[in-house]
């Protein structure tokens, strides 16, 4: 397998290049503007004190692509030891709302009719999910970003967050609840989303 | 026999970890009988469907872009860095 070295103007060159893809991939998982800039930052600098080196078999934006992947989780884990704990047994308002006294529906959900290629063409369904997403609780939002967004395992998820497996179904469940309802309220049920 | 709230913790656990016999057979039972929580799942399904097209870059707005100001900021950050 060869290794390419990479200079600094080939570096810089990648910054052009690649810098916009590595800010969206940045940008859909944090939601955070400033936060994804300091990292697609620090990303291209590890790049530099690398040495440039990836192996020949990995295009240059993959390897940049698997060094902000781990910068992300590292901001992730250090962000959520920064978190009071607390947060986790709040009990969950919505459900509250959505379910009556008995646990039944208070209204029954009803199917999304919807291609997910086709939606995600569609600019204002994807505002409606970044601002769905954005609205998670920080807590919620680590968790299932890691866990559908990147395909983490649960055990390494329960790592960077530092619970347990059961905590991370409980985080995971509201955080899905959330979200089909934000996604309900703000597009599938209102004339745009229903087509 | 479990309630829609229950069904819907179950099928969110269910999409990361493989139930329990019992509890699986009682959330089949329920889903069987009850068409919300149907329409629930299959929600669950699609939204799982759609994170993952769109964390494989699918639709992410191509308007999302680096502000010159930071290109430059890295650059120079870059060039002060160099050589380690």
């Amino acid at each position: 397998m060869t290794s390419t070295a990479a200079p600094l103007n080939q570096i810089e060159q990648w910054v052009y290049e690649y810098g916009d893809a590595l800010y969206r991939y940045a940008m859909s998982r944090l939601q955070n503007t400033v936060v994804a800039e300091d990292i697609v930052q620090e990303t291209f600098l590890a790049a530099l004190k690398s040495g440039g080196r990836f192996t020949g078999r990995a295009s240059a934006q993959t390897w940049l692509i698997g060094i902000l992947k781990h910068k992300i989780i590292d901001y992730i884990r250090k962000a959520s030891r920064e978190r009071p704990v607390t947060e986790i047994e709040v009990d969950d308002v919505l459900a509250e709302t959505l379910f009556d006294s008995k646990g039944q529906w208070r209204v029954g959900p009803q199917e999304w009719q919807v291609n997910p290629e086709k939606i995600l063409e569609q600019k204002e369904f994807l505002a409606v999910l970044n601002h769905c997403l954005e609205k998670l609780p920080e807590r919620l939002r680590d968790a299932f970003s890691l866990r559908e967004l990147d395909d983490q395992k649960t055990e390494e998820i329960c790592k960077v967050l530092d619970i347990t497996p059961t905590n991370l179904w409980v985080l995971l469940h509201r955080a899905r609840l959330r979200l089909q309802h934000c996604l309900t309220e703000n597009w599938f049920a209102t004339p745009e989303g229903r087509g | 026999m479990l309630t829609c709230k229950e069904v819907s913790r179950l099928v969110s656990e269910s999409l990361d970890q493989r139930l329990p016999f019992g509890q699986r057979v009682a959330m089949r039972l329920h889903l069987l009988m009850c068409r919300a929580c149907r329409a629930y799942k299959n929600r669950m399904l699609l939204l799982r469907k759609i994170l993952w097209l769109y964390a494989a870059g699918k639709g992410v707005s191509s308007e999302i872009k680096l502000s010159e100001k930071v290109r430059d900021r890295i650059k120079h950050l870059l060039s002060q860095n160099y050589p380690f």
